[in-house]
């Protein structure tokens, strides 16, 4: 064996590398192929070798051979051989090569759950982090069943990287088990405000990513990401944030109403293009939820266009596209806002960059008008003249005709120009939009029945010239165009000059090359133009013109008869025993002209494009059932397929084709004549129409289309369309000057079919007149149409399986599957261990951060619960509002204090729908000056009170943290106590724990929320900890907390950090005292003792320790020195190592964050027993709610009273002394002045103050 | 979400490829000719996005990509990134190449492909963005190439190590 493991390395030295692999490629560039092949042989042999080095290798370089296009699949055992390998370095090759060719149909996947299950679980972080990599890329849903509970486990590791790794591809795991999305939610949530940045911009990924496709279900968590959006700095989340916000308005105008503040700050004051954009970018999202155009508004949209115009006019490039991107969604909405930049936006058209032009074009949609439309369909039409890539020529092609045919041709006003702006579209070669053109033709034709002579002679003319039949056709999708012209002239053939010469056309023998479908039409409209002549002729007394017809029918419709094509066969065969039919009748003098223009009589309507699908169904009729009732063998076996067809039937409801009979589409069709008839705005095709149109002016020198064969795209002289140009700007002209003598006579014009759009034009579009009466005939609906439209939505997008309510409380049935043979938390049981430990060592009373993150599972669990006991409670306190209704005036403190407790949502855990309004409902009304006091008064108090209007304005702010309720609950025990007397003593108890954890650990978070419970919610991520010491085992990082029960003690809370690949035990925490601080050292020890650290660290792993303190004096900060021993294990040493530090008494550690209430804090500085000092601080750029959030947060203030931009603030010391501020902000400066009882420690405060601002 | 990520030079060669969304390898292969195809023919001051890659993604996709002297980056990305932050994180990924490898070049990536591969798994992760801090992402790379250091002087045969990080 060992032998045999030697031979397979010294083989191994002879193996090719990657880089060998490589090079050899390289230097085999005319036989690639050859060489690839000999190597991919070589790897084969490679593969089957024990040694997994070597196979390692191999698959690393299949890897890349992948890359170049080859198909590894027949490798996948071995990349799960190679994934399984204990080494690091085999194992990313494997999960590597995985990633890369792994999918769902890899059938060895199903070989990989136990082994990425052990992966996700070992203690090394990144064996851990390398599957959850390689797992992201070829989850299954059978994976994501098996291993959506370890992941879930691994969102709250110890380490960031993998917590940040987890909460990702928790993504993953949802869309390919939705049932894994209600259950993993909560803690999902909790990521959003993990401390680690990387951690927190992951779980605000994932939950934008879910929230994109169905936004409605996380509207609930709009308040946190407000909260998020107004204290992030990190502008990738904040983008995501505000892109989420976007998705989120249109379902919420209140939450619209909210934003624009705030974005518009941010708008004003970032740097950062991309976040600016993705701003403006929101706000027009919430423009447009806000259909009801608010005075205050206009400025926002201003300002957003006047952004983007900077963008567009920027050398950049790319600004300049996306600020016209950006333009357009605008233009949807204020059409106005944007046209005042047309010229801006014509100049991009001629940039040389494509997108850019194509960006343009898009924004040229909206911008037309009656007025502008020719003069910018010319400048199209010369774009397309010299567009070079058939790409942008069709996307060229596609927009004039959009222009054109937007709002039902509301912008047209002379019919001939855009049918020979059309005519002129047809001499674009290789564009695949011929049937686009051709429906447009076909659509105006049928559509505008003034328009059909010009039309139909310009059909012919294409018809004749036929210089589409050229080329190669079969790729050439112009002749498509033929289609609609064979069709318009048969159709309308009584408007043709000379039938007789395009049936000629129509039957030349060069037709049996077009395709298929168009032949067809050619031969039916050949026979209608037959008609036709045979018409013309009937009073004719010399007949051998008709005959000659007949004849000309006969010898070319063969041709046709002998088409491959069914359809062309079967109509020529058919039309042609027609015509010899018709010509024995001629022969025999009958007049046959009558009935065979009876056999194309009737004109045919338009029907919309969904009518068919509108139809509603009748009442009684139910599409579902059985008409006849399948044959059932048993019950049982009947029921099931039922059900099953049931469920399958994605949209049951499509109506079917109802019959009608002929008698009732009679009765339809005078009833609908009646109607148009009485319609004032029903003009109908009458020769009076025509006439206007020849009175224009020079309409009938127009020359016939010439359409030079020789070089299609360039016509001598101008093209035809711009002469139509001229013209109607002659007619307008001349219009006006009649409309000037004819002043006072009312305008009697109107147009059927489209008032309403007219009504809402400009007012000077109204004055365009176009050229000739047009009647655009509607198109048909059914009958009571349903007006419903949601055939857009994919029954397979992924994304469908996951619109989930989220709000609702968890079943047990939707727990994760959990193999049970295995602990689900087991690689993060030591740490927890440890913290049980450390817990029971230390003073019982302290609780470690990840303590308390257990609880908030515990939470979750229990929620349903507490919300029921909030039930109980608010019933009880709207019976106690009565009373309080009275005395109100007394009591306005308390009345406030116990209406919170009902009222204040804990935004951070519960987000109910109900919570979202109340979040909402106090959006700030833009009342400008009062705004700030009243919304805070209004967000402080409770909802009651708020609808009473009861609100004092010294109402103090609120805290919404639950925990702070208990906090204060405890200060007014007696009252408190009343509320609380069905709940259980054990949980009292509780309670204080709690409350004293509060303070030495959560405090900061809660006075956070303090700060800032104005409109903006406040900054979550900040941490207090800051290093203590570090070195290449260890790290330390701490914070110290005043403790609040006992005046002398401050808690020191250390977070030691493994950072090595060892063991790290009996780790020894010594500090050395000096006269005004102390180590609270247990009883019997000495007092140079040092403390034993409650628990080991593995590697990788993180854990927090608490040490107490006793001070005398806290008006000074102060240093003490220390020094942390510990042993260093490995598999077979161990060294004894250590570590020295200097912990840093600050004096905002011995400050306390302590509500106050305005009135109680008026009263402590009209005491006079506070002295006074103040600091100016420059240059702080930052928003007044952050800086106030920051003070509150680093340095235990809360906020009193917030008006504007100034804001009391108050403190207390662990020793009772009173800190007062009053901070007031004008531009970049702050300034605060400041009481205390104590000037020493003021000025130490105030001066750690300065530093905290100095460091941001 | 980002659905594909090439690089290729200014030849059309593939140096590396990383889709979020499974395609066979033929169409892989045509997705990067097209794609080379729309990016090569752009001047290099025209802006870094695109629309119209019509084999990968659709019209809610956008090509967004940076050229880097014999390298073009480019990253397919739907609507729900932002199209500068993006561009951003290209810069970010190369910049972190250039660290790792000390002034990056074409030829690094050629012979370590596989290196560039885990580079790029520290910044974008099953199609999502994991990380955009640059100093981060690079301490993460090196402590994992220490670790594979280690293994491979424990292991001792490794006198061609093929997976050596060139120092």
């Amino acid at each position: 064996m060992a032998l045999k493991i030697v031979k397979g390395s010294i083989d191994r030295m002879f193996d090719k590398n990657l880089q060998d692999l490589v090079r050899g490629i390289r230097n085999h560039k005319e036989d690639e192929a050859k060489y690839i092949s000999t190597c991919i042989d070589e790897i084969k042999q490679e593969l089957k070798q024990d040694n997994i080095a070597v196979k390692a290798n191999a698959v690393c370089k299949l890897t890349y051979l992948q890359m170049l296009g080859y198909d590894v699949s027949w490798a996948a055992f071995n990349i799960v051989e190679v994934m399984s390998s204990s080494k690091f370095t085999y194992k990313r090759i494997g999960y590597l090569a995985a990633s890369q060719c792994f999918h769902e149909s890899t059938d060895v996947i199903m070989l990989t759950t136990n082994q990425i299950r052990k992966d996700l679980s070992s203690p090394n972080q990144y064996d851990t982090g390398v599957a959850l990599t390689g797992l992201s890329c070829f989850v299954t849903p059978d994976l994501a069943r098996d291993l959506a509970n370890d992941i879930m486990t691994l969102m709250s590791h110890t380490k960031p990287y993998i917590r940040k790794k987890a909460v990702l591809i928790m993504y993953k795991v949802f869309l390919k088990y939705p049932e894994s999305l209600r259950p993993a939610f909560p803690r999902l949530k909790e990521k959003l405000e993990d401390p680690d940045p990387g951690v927190q911009s992951a779980a605000v990924n994932v939950i934008c990513e879910l929230a994109r496709r169905n936004p409605k279900n996380y509207l609930s968590l709009a308040p946190l990401f407000f909260k998020l959006m107004t204290s992030s700095t990190n502008n990738w989340v904040l983008i995501k944030i505000i892109k989420l916000f976007g998705a989120l308005t249109p379902l919420e105008p209140r939450l619209g109403k909210k934003l624009i503040e705030p974005l518009t700050n941010l708008i004003h004051s970032t740097s950062a293009m991309s976040l600016l954009y993705e701003c403006v970018n929101t706000v027009i999202a919430v423009l447009i939820s806000l259909s009801s155009g608010m005075p205050n508004h206009s400025a926002s949209i201003q300002l957003c266009v006047q952004k983007l115009r900077i963008l567009i006019e920027d050398s950049d490039q790319n600004l300049k596209y996306l600020g016209l991107l950006a333009m357009s969604k605008i233009l949807k909405t204020h059409p106005k806002s944007v046209q005042s930049h047309k010229d801006l936006i014509l100049q991009c058209l001629d940039d040389k960059d494509e997108s850019i032009r194509l960006r343009a074009l898009d924004l040229l949609y909206g911008m037309v008008s009656k007025k502008n439309l020719m003069e910018i369909v010319k400048k199209l039409m010369l774009h397309v003249d010299k567009a070079e890539g058939t790409t942008y020529r069709d996307e060229l092609l596609t927009k004039i005709i959009d222009i054109c045919s937007q709002s039902n041709y509301q912008y047209i006003t002379n019919f001939e120009w855009y049918i020979s702006i059309l005519v002129e579209l047809t001499r674009l070669e290789g564009t695949r939009h011929g049937h686009l053109i051709a429906s447009q033709m076909l659509d105006v034709a049928i559509r505008v029945k003034a328009i059909r002579v010009f039309a139909v002679a310009q059909m012919a003319t294409l018809l004749d010239n036929a210089h589409l039949l050229t080329g190669s056709m079969q790729r050439n999708g112009i002749c498509e165009v033929l289609y609609a012209a064979a069709w318009i002239c048969g159709e309308f053939s009584e408007h043709l000059e000379n039938p007789l010469q395009t049936l000629e056309a129509m039957l030349r023998p060069k037709v049996a090359t077009l395709p298929g479908h168009i032949q067809a039409v050619y031969v039916q409209n050949a026979a209608k133009l037959f008609a036709t002549v045979l018409k013309s002729q009937e009073g004719n007394t010399d007949s051998t013109t008709a005959q000659e017809t007949s004849q000309l029918m006969i010898d070319r419709l063969p041709l046709f008869v002998q088409s491959a094509n069914l359809e062309v066969q079967e109509r020529a065969s058919c039309i042609l025993q027609l015509v010899k039919y018709i010509q024995k009748l001629q022969q025999k003098d009958v007049e046959v002209a009558e009935e065979v223009i009876a056999l194309f009589a009737g004109e045919l309507n338009p029907v919309a494009p969904k009518a068919q699908k509108k139809v509603p169904v009748p009442e009684g009729l139910d599409l579902d059932a059985w008409i006849n009732e399948p044959p059932s063998e048993s019950e049982s076996e009947d029921e099931q397929p039922k059900a099953i067809f049931a469920k399958e039937e994605p949209k049951h409801s499509r109506p079917r084709h109802t019959e009608v009979d002929e008698k009732e589409l009679a009765r339809r069709r005078e009833a609908r004549k009646q109607e148009q008839a009485n319609n004032p705005f029903y003009i109908k095709a009458s020769p009076s129409s025509q006439k206007v149109y020849q009175d224009a002016p020079g309409v009938e020198h127009i020359p016939v289309v010439q359409i030079d064969l020789s070089v299609p795209l360039k016509v001598p002289g101008l093209p035809m369309s711009d002469q139509y140009v001229k013209l109607e700007e002659e007619r307008r002209q001349k219009e006006r000057a009649e409309k000037k003598k004819k002043e006072k006579k009312k305008r009697k014009e109107k147009r059927s079919g489209r008032g309403k759009k007219h009504d809402s034009g400009p007012e000077s579009e109204e004055d365009i007149t176009p050229a000739h009466m047009v009647d655009i005939v509607t198109e048909e609906m059914p009958e009571n149409a349903l007006p419903s439209d949601d055939d857009d939505k994919d029954p397979n997008d992924p994304h469908k399986a996951l619109d989930i309510d989220l709000d609702k409380p968890l079943a047990d049935s939707e727990k994760l599957p959990v193999r049970s043979h295995r602990a689900a938390e087991a690689p993060k049981s030591p740490a927890e261990d440890g913290d049980a430990e450390s817990a029971a060592t230390q003073e019982p009373k302290k609780k470690s951060g990840k303590e308390k993150r257990e609880k908030k599972k515990d939470k979750d669990r229990d929620r349903k619960k507490s919300k029921e006991e909030k039930k109980k409670k608010k019933h009880k306190h709207e019976e106690k509002e009565e009373d309080l209704l009275g005395g109100q005036v007394e009591e306005p403190v308390v009345q406030s204090e116990e209406t919170s407790e009902v009222a204040a949502p804990p935004t951070s855990t519960t987000a109910e729908v109900s919570d979202l309004d109340f979040w909402l409902s106090n959006a700030p009304v833009p009342s400008n000056t009062q705004e700030a006091a009243t919304v805070a008064a209004a967000e402080a108090a409770p909802v009651p009170e708020a609808a009473l209007g009861a609100a004092p304005d010294s109402e103090p702010d609120e805290p919404k943290d639950t925990e702070m309720e208990e906090t204060k609950s405890s200060k007014h025990k007696k009252k408190k106590q009343k509320k609380e007397k069905e709940e259980k003593e054990k949980k009292k108890k509780k309670k204080k724990h709690h409350h004293h954890h509060h303070h030495s650990d959560g405090g900061g978070e809660e006075s956070v929320q303090n700060g800032t419970v104005e409109e903006e919610e406040p900054l979550p991520p900040m941490s207090n900890y800051c290093l203590l010491a570090e070195n290449s085992y260890i790290k330390m990082v701490y914070d110290i907390q005043g403790n609040l029960q006992d005046g002398s003690q401050v808690v020191v809370s250390v977070i030691f950090e493994n950072k090595c690949d060892s063991f790290l035990k009996s780790m020894e925490f010594n500090v050395l005292d000096s006269l005004n601080s102390k180590l609270q050292r247990p009883e019997g020890s000495g007092p140079h003792d040092g403390l034993t650290v409650p628990f080991q660290l593995p590697p990788g792993v993180s854990n927090e320790a608490r040490f107490v303190f006793t001070v005398q004096s806290i008006v000074m900060p102060q240093k003490l020195k220390g020094t942390l021993t510990f042993i260093v294990k490995n598999e077979d040493s161990s060294t004894h190592e250590k570590l020295d530090f200097k912990l840093h008494f600050t004096c905002t550690s011995y400050l306390i964050t302590t509500p106050c209430y305005s009135d109680a804090f008026a009263k402590l500085l009209e005491s006079g027993d506070l002295k006074g000092s103040s600091v100016r601080l420059e240059g702080v750029n930052m928003p007044f709610h952050h800086l106030l959030a920051r003070i509150c947060f680093h340095h235990h203030f809360s906020v009193v009273e917030r008006i504007d931009s100034c804001a009391s603030m108050y403190s207390r010391s662990i020793q009772g002394h009173h800190v007062c501020l009053l901070v007031k902000t004008s531009g970049q400066t702050v300034s605060i002045d400041a009481k205390c009882d104590e000037p020493t420690l003021l000025g130490n405060v105030l001066d750690e103050i300065k530093q905290t601002f100095s460091q941001c | 979400m980002i659905k594909a990520i090439l690089i290729f030079n200014n030849h059309g060669k593939p140096r590396l490829i990383r889709f979020y969304q499974y395609f066979a390898e033929d169409m892989q292969q045509q997705i990067i000719r097209e794609t080379f195809h729309l990016v090569s023919k752009r001047d290099d001051n025209v802006c870094n996005f695109l629309e119209g890659g019509s084999l990968i993604g659709g019209s809610d996709y956008k090509l967004i990509y940076r050229h880097y002297a014999t390298l073009y980056f480019v990253f397919c990305v739907d609507s729900s990134e932002s199209e500068l932050g993006i561009l951003d994180l290209i810069q970010v990924f190369v910049e972190t190449l250039d660290k790792c490898f000390e002034n990056v070049c074409e030829l690094d990536l050629i012979f370590h492909m596989d290196k560039v591969h885990y580079i790029l798994q520290e910044v974008v992760m099953g199609g999502m963005v994991l990380e955009t801090n640059m100093n981060e992402i690079v301490a993460q790379v090196e402590v994992q190439n220490r670790m594979e250091k280690s293994e491979s002087l424990v292991g001792s045969v490794a006198k061609n190590g093929h997976v050596t990080f060139p120092t």
